[in-house]
Parts: C-alpha cells; sequence; structure tokens
C-alpha cells in the first residue's frame, strides 16, 4: 500500500525490513525519529545510550555477535562517535552494521553545518545518501547487504529536508537473515599495532572493490537529458530542486553512493556533455574529487558552501528565471524560539542574569538562556562543554573567576559528556560551580528518556541514576538541590556556592513544564486595579505576558500558573486564578 | 498537473502538524504524488514555523520556495504577514485573526505591526480572515484551530466534503472525531 512517511520514519522501516535486531542511539535532530520509530517494533531491541559513542560501541557489539545492528545520530554526534567509527573500519563486522548520520544544512536546531561526507571519505567507509522516503527506506535495506558483503559498516546520510518531509513509500515485509554465529578471532578484531596493520591492507582492497561496485550499481544512476550543453551531477535534496527546475532537460548523474565514487562511470558522464556542473550543499565534496580526476566542473565558484539550498537558488545559478513574490512593506518582528511558559530554566536564569553571573552554557533547551530578555549565557560550544570549560576559565583568571563564573548544563547533557568534565573538576581542584538543570528529560530534541529519568525508550521502568549520590562519589562536597520556581531558594543556593571555597553542585530541579505527567496550577491574572505597569514581571520573557494599555496581561491559555513572575510584583497584581472556582 | 503548494505557518506549538497530515491523507487520497514537509527541534519552541504540503503528478522538491504558495495557511497574523513573500500572484491566504506577541514585542524592543490584514489585501493578497481561536472554543477546544483553517481551507478545492470527512476520520483520534467535525463545519461554513 502507497502511504505518506516521513524521511526518518521510512530509514527505520527500511532497518527493519532487513531485519535490524538491535538498536542503540542518543537523540540529535533531525535523527532522532529514526530510533523512535524503531523502538515501536516488539521484534527490535531499541534504546537510548547516554551518547553517540556508546551507541556506535554498542551496535558494534551486536554485530560482533552476528546480528544486524544499527546507531543513528546527528551531524555532530558523529564527532562524538569518531574514535569507534575509524577503527570499526579495520575490523570490519559479523553481522550486517548501518550508522545513520543526519546532517543540519541552514542550522534549524544545531551548532554547526558540517558535512558529514567527509567522514565516509577519512574513515575509508561506504556512504549511501537517500533522496526522499522512498530511497531513505530502499538504501537501509540495502546498506545491509553491503555492510556483509563488504566486512564494513555502511553510513547512512541523511539531511533536514529528506528526514523531516514525507513523501510516498511502499513497504514490504520483514526479512531478518539467519544470525551469524560469534567466531573468536583475535587478528580480526583486536586493534594492537601488530594486528591493526595486517587489517589496513583489507580497507584499502575493500574500497577499491566498493568503487567498482559504484560503477554498475543502481544507486548510482544517470538519467537522460534533451539539452546536454549542461550535465549535473548531484544527490540528496540537491538532486530534487534540480529536478524541480530543469525537469527533463539536462540530463543528471544522479549518487546514491557519495563514497567511494565511480571513477569511470564519472569521467564517462564528463565527457558526454559540454559542461559539468556540480550541485551539492555544503561542502564542495563531489567537486574536490573531480578536479582531482582533473574534471572540469562548475560547483562551489557559483553555489554557496552556506546553509541550505532550495528550487529558486538552483534556479537563479543555473540561469533560469527563479520565483518572486511580494514582501510586505512593514517592519515584521521576528519571532525566534523561546523558553516556554512554566519552562523551569526561566527561574534559575533570572537568578543568573540578577546576580551578574558568568554563566558558560551547554547544548539543550536551556541554550535560550543566552536570548532576549535574559541574556544569561556567555558561551556554548558542544555537548558537556560547560562542565569542562569552566575548569579551564577558573584556571585561567583564578578566584575572582571562581566566586562569579558557573557552568549550566541539562541532566540529559551531563550523561552524555558532562560527567567527565566534572571528574576533572574534582580530581584537578578548581573551584568551580555546576549547575545541572534536571528537567528530568532530554527536552530539546522532543522528550527522550535518560539514564537519570528512570525509563527506557518504550516508557518502561529502567535504571536510575541518582546525579546527587554521583557527585559525592566523585567527592563534592557541596551538592544540592533546588526549585527553580522559588526565586529565593535560587537566589540563597547560588550566593553561596559562589561564595563557597571548594566546588559545588547545584541540581535545578523541577521536570519540563511539556511533560503529560506534570500537573500545572491555575493561570495567574493581572490585578488591573494593583498593576502600575512597572514591567518589573516582563524582566523574565515569559511568552504568556505581554504589556497592554500600560499593564501587563497574562494569556491564560500559554499560563501554566508557575508563579514566577509573581514573585517579581512588588504589588500582588498577579493572582492565581484558582481561589474564584 | 502541475505541483500545487500549500503553506501552514504558525508559532511553534499551534497544531500544524495534523493540519499537513490531514492534508497528506486527503490529497494523497486523490491519487496525487504528495511531499510535505516540516521542520522539528529547537524551533518549535515559541518560534515561527512552517510546514509545507505539495502535491501534483510528480512532486520534486519537498519545499516551497518564494513566489510559488497557491494558498497561505496561517495560525497567526503576524506570520501570515512574515510568509507573504512565498505566495504565488494571485494567491490565497486563509489565516486566522489571532495575534501572539514574539519576544522581541514583549521585551519592548518592537511592536507588533497593526491592521495587518488590510495591508496584506493593499500588498495585493486575496485574504480570508477569521477567528478560528474564538470558533475552535465554540466547538469545545481551543487545539481544534486547525481544524477550523482546514475547513476554511475546503472551501477553495473542488473536493467533495465526503473526502474531508474520511480523511478527519483517519487522521482524528476516535474520542475527539466530533468536536472536530463541529471544528470543520464551523470553519467550512461561519
Amino acid at each position: 500500500m502507497k502511504q505518506l512517511m516521513l524521511g526518518n520514519a521510512a530509514a527505520a522501516r527500511g532497518l527493519y525490513e532487513a531485519g535490524v535486531s538491535v538498536v542503540s542511539s542518543y537523540p540529535g535532530t533531525p535523527s532522532t525519529e529514526i530510533t523512535e520509530e524503531l523502538a515501536k517494533y516488539d521484534d527490535v531491541y531499541s534504546e537510548w545510550a547516554p551518547n553517540e559513542k556508546v551507541a556506535m560501541e554498542v551496535a558494534f557489539g551486536a554485530s560482533l555477535a552476528g546480528k544486524r545492528s544499527f546507531c543513528g545520530m546527528k551531524h555532530v554526534g558523529l564527532n562524538v562517535a569518531a574514535d569507534p567509527l575509524f577503527t570499526v573500519s579495520y575490523t570490519g563486522v559479523n553481522g550486517g552494521m548501518v550508522i545513520a548520520v543526519a546532517d543540519d544544512a541552514g542550522m534549524h536546531s544545531s551548532q554547526n553545518e558540517q558535512d558529514s561526507r567527509h567522514y565516509a571519505r577519512s574513515a575509508k567507509l561506504p556512504m549511501l545518501e537517500p533522496s526522499d522516503s522512498a530511497e531513505a527506506l530502499a538504501f537501509a535495506r540495502q546498506a545491509y547487504e553491503l555492510s556483509e558483503r563488504f566486512d564494513c559498516p555502511v553510513l547512512l546520510k541523511m539531511c533536514t529536508r529528506v528526514a523531516h518531509s514525507q513523501s510516498v513509500v511502499e513497504t514490504g515485509e520483514r526479512v531478518a537473515p539467519p544470525a551469524k554465529p560469534y567466531e573468536k578471532n583475535i587478528a580480526k578484531y583486536v586493534m594492537t599495532p601488530a594486528n591493526a596493520i595486517r587489517r589496513h591492507p583489507h580497507v584499502e582492497e575493500r574500497m577499491a572493490l566498493l568503487a567498482e561496485y559504484a560503477e554498475t550499481s543502481d544507486l548510482n544512476r544517470v538519467e537522460a537529458g534533451s539539452d546536454r550543453s549542461v550535465g549535473v551531477i548531484t544527490s540528496s535534496t540537491s538532486y530534487q530542486y534540480v529536478k524541480e527546475v530543469c525537469g527533463d532537460r539536462y540530463p543528471v548523474l544522479k549518487l546514491g553512493m557519495v563514497w567511494p565514487l565511480p571513477e569511470r562511470k564519472l569521467r564517462d558522464f564528463a565527457a558526454s556533455v559540454e559542461k559539468l556542473v556540480v550541485v551539492e550543499e555544503l561542502d564542495s565534496f563531489l567537486e574536490t574529487y573531480l578536479r582531482e580526476l582533473g574534471l572540469a566542473c562548475v560547483g562551489k565558484d557559483v553555489f554557496p558552501m552556506l546553509g541550505e539550498f532550495s528550487q529558486n537558488l538552483v534556479a537563479e545559478k543555473l540561469g533560469v528565471a527563479p520565483h518572486t513574490g511580494t514582501k510586505l512593506d512593514e517592519n515584521i518582528p521576528p519571532r525566534p524560539p523561546a523558553m516556554c511558559a512554566g519552562c523551569p530554566h526561566r527561574g534559575l536564569f533570572y537568578t543568573l542574569s540578577r546576580n551578574k553571573c558568568t554563566v558558560l552554557g551547554d547544548i539543550g533547551c536551556y541554550t535560550l538562556g543566552a536570548a532576549a530578555p535574559l541574556g544569561a549565557i556567555e558561551m556554548t560550544l558542544c555537548m558537556g562543554a560547560s562542565v569542562s570549560s569552566i575548569h579551564g576559565f577558573n584556571k585561567a583568571l583564578g578566584s575572582e573567576s571562581e566566586h562569579k563564573t558557573v557552568a549550566v548544563i541539562g541532566d540529559s547533557t551531563f550523561m552524555h559528556s558532562g560527567m567527565t568534565g566534572l571528574a576533572n573538576i574534582a580530581y584537578n581542584r578548581s573551584n568551580s560551580t555546576v549547575i545541572i538543570l534536571d528537567n528530568s528529560i532530554t527536552g530539546m530534541t522532543g522528550h527522550q528518556q535518560n539514564p537519570t529519568t528512570g525509563f527506557n525508550i518504550k516508557g518502561e521502568p529502567a535504571g536510575k541514576i541518582d546525579l546527587e549520590a554521583l557527585c559525592r562519589a566523585m567527592g563534592f562536597r557541596r551538592v544540592r538541590v533546588v526549585d527553580p520556581y522559588d526565586l529565593d531558594a535560587c537566589d540563597k543556593a547560588v550566593r553561596e556556592e559562589l561564595a563557597a571555597d571548594e566546588p559545588s553542585v547545584i541540581i535545578s530541579r523541577r521536570p519540563c513544564a511539556l511533560l503529560k505527567y506534570v500537573r500545572h496550577s491555575a493561570p495567574l491574572r493581572v490585578n488591573a486595579d494593583k498593576c502600575v505597569g512597572c514591567k518589573s514581571c516582563m524582566k523574565i520573557g515569559c511568552p504568556a505576558l505581554s504589556f497592554r494599555d500600560g499593564r501587563a496581561r497574562v494569556d491564560e491559555t500559554l499560563c501554566v500558573g508557575c508563579g514566577v513572575c509573581g514573585q517579581l510584583c512588588k504589588f500582588g497584581a498577579l493572582e492565581s486564578t484558582a481561589k474564584e472556582d | 498537473m502541475e505541483t500545487k503548494n500549500i503553506m501552514i505557518v504558525g508559532v511553534g506549538g499551534q497544531g500544524s502538524l495534523l493540519a499537513s497530515k490531514l492534508l497528506g491523507h486527503l490529497l494523497l487520497a486523490q491519487g496525487y504524488d504528495v511531499k510535505v514537509s516540516e521542520v522539528h527541534g529547537m524551533s518549535q519552541r515559541g518560534g515561527s514555523v512552517v510546514t509545507y504540503v505539495r502535491y501534483g503528478d510528480k512532486v520534486a522538491s519537498p519545499v516551497i520556495d518564494k513566489g510559488e504558495a497557491d494558498y497561505i495557511v496561517s495560525f497567526e497574523l503576524l506570520e501570515a504577514a512574515r510568509w507573504l513573500e512565498y505566495l504565488k500572484p494571485g494567491g490565497q491566504i486563509v489565516t486566522s485573526t489571532q495575534q501572539i506577541d514574539p519576544m522581541p514585542v514583549i521585551t519592548g524592543a518592537a511592536s507588533y505591526p497593526d491592521k495587518l490584514v488590510e495591508k496584506l489585501r493593499v500588498a495585493g493578497a486575496k485574504v480570508d480572515a477569521l477567528d478560528c481561536l474564538g470558533l475552535a472554543e465554540q466547538a469545545g477546544s481551543s487545539k481544534a484551530t486547525n481544524i477550523v483553517l482546514m475547513g476554511r481551507l475546503s472551501h477553495y478545492f473542488d473536493l467533495p466534503e465526503e473526502a474531508w470527512q474520511r480523511s478527519l476520520e483517519a487522521m482524528v483520534p476516535a474520542k475527539f472525531l466530533d468536536l472536530n467535525r463541529k471544528a470543520f463545519a464551523l470553519g467550512k461554513n461561519t
């Protein structure tokens, strides 16, 4: 049956149909739904791992044991998992192993727009790149065959517009191959220098065989065109933009396997057209290879390295008139993302802002603490960097900094890569203050469980790590918990821990206001007789508060009654609507 | 058939996902090729969000570009204004009159423009504006704003009412079906 399916769901379906049996991932936009969809199948073991390195090693372990395995992550997650990636390329696999990596050109929800194709080339692994949901399903299935045939993991590269677009697919049945037996093989799987040096030739031979496969595989296809003045080489979503603009006018070499590349096919295609144009988002990956082959082409001299492409951009660059519309002649204020009404992070960031703290931040919803009006966070780099870098910051600046600087990190990010940074503070002794923003969920990626929540990916009871006990076990004597809805308690905790002459951890604990099990208080309402229009409540930047006709106003459909604004009002103008019931 | 384009715009959390699912189901059932593109993640948190629905004989790009939208369906007035440039000349805007202050307005750094419906019309757009939130509340829940908008949009489509109702049944949980049928009718007939 034909159905519309999200690219990520289609990839999950393909993995399922190919018989994947062990799945381990860390959530990251735009990759998350692949694993969420796999978790819906009862005949697949799925889990959220604490980070991508762990996930990839879990998947490798399952492959070693003889089962087909999978791990999925966003582009920056592959940086975390790069260590196992480069060496599993040497050991190869037993059961098939597929690694999905989802790029985010345009940075809809990421801290950079790195191009993951470079990993395929540098780790010497094949990479398949679908251009819609039907290909995501088909390529995911095919990836297992390639993995087992060529004895290596296969990278399945998604991007935001493939991952988060729905298009038509036809599903098939699950055909799980029989598990391969596990056999002890020290020479293949123990990567000591002596063994690894004997594995390296296998890697190079494999890539040569894969390049040969790429010459004849239907993953890479030439689509005929009527006008040979231009020939386009492209892949992924760029292919869709080219087809949108040009239809069947120009011949297109559509690459489904972007590494290794088919040299003869590329040369033949180049020879068949007058001018070669490479259309690829982000880096000049295909173009660089063509230039290495001595093939002249139009590429990044015309197309941008930055951001996402679109049909208008491709049209303009190919000399076709782009569509245009009319802009409203009006100053339209931007609508950046903001912390939700009732977000537990808000009270804590207000406290840090009020105390003029230097705040080193991390990756999560709470990065929004950098936005106006709170403007509290001064640094965000990558997962876990808050905890590691505060140590360096304080070592560099000494006591003056130690008494005003804090690191903030969410519960899931702390499990991902904050613990090692905390161990460094405990070991190398800086007087640093770390605040764990424990909202009991992985928030930004859409509510995934993690090792501190007590539930697994299916929502069943699971192990639960005790953050206080963990910090104490590392040697922190000052570990305290505050409720971020209580501004006085937050203020006291931050002041005392910054004043202390030893490192400390503050756990700011309150579940995400969007979690279904969280019970909210009645919304507040502004008593217009008491409100003097001082705008004190507006300082926290709550989307439920606005200012109309000289008075504050609460949007009662948004307000969850957290009461933080009320604590800022000296006139008691923000009253609960609960009393009226 | 040439590809047709519907943009659904609003503020993260307003329910555009269900609207695009409904349209996807409806158009696929009519035998069209369909692509729906949405953005998940950080921009959901109170930010400006956009969903693209495209249908025709064969759809290539999953996104809609400037000057291409046949319809802009908007949950919020400022968002209709923000995305105007994506409307095709002669295209139709169907918008709720709800206004939600974005953060720069809340902080006082900017003001919410006035008379947006008039200004959109002056700019050449056909605008059908109605209080979808009020109608959704009348149907029984503010969350049904998306279906009120779909009811309104159905005016502009040459499809039998039955087809819309079948997609509603397929996409809405059974216990909310009556409420949503009511919301759809209010949007269509008001």
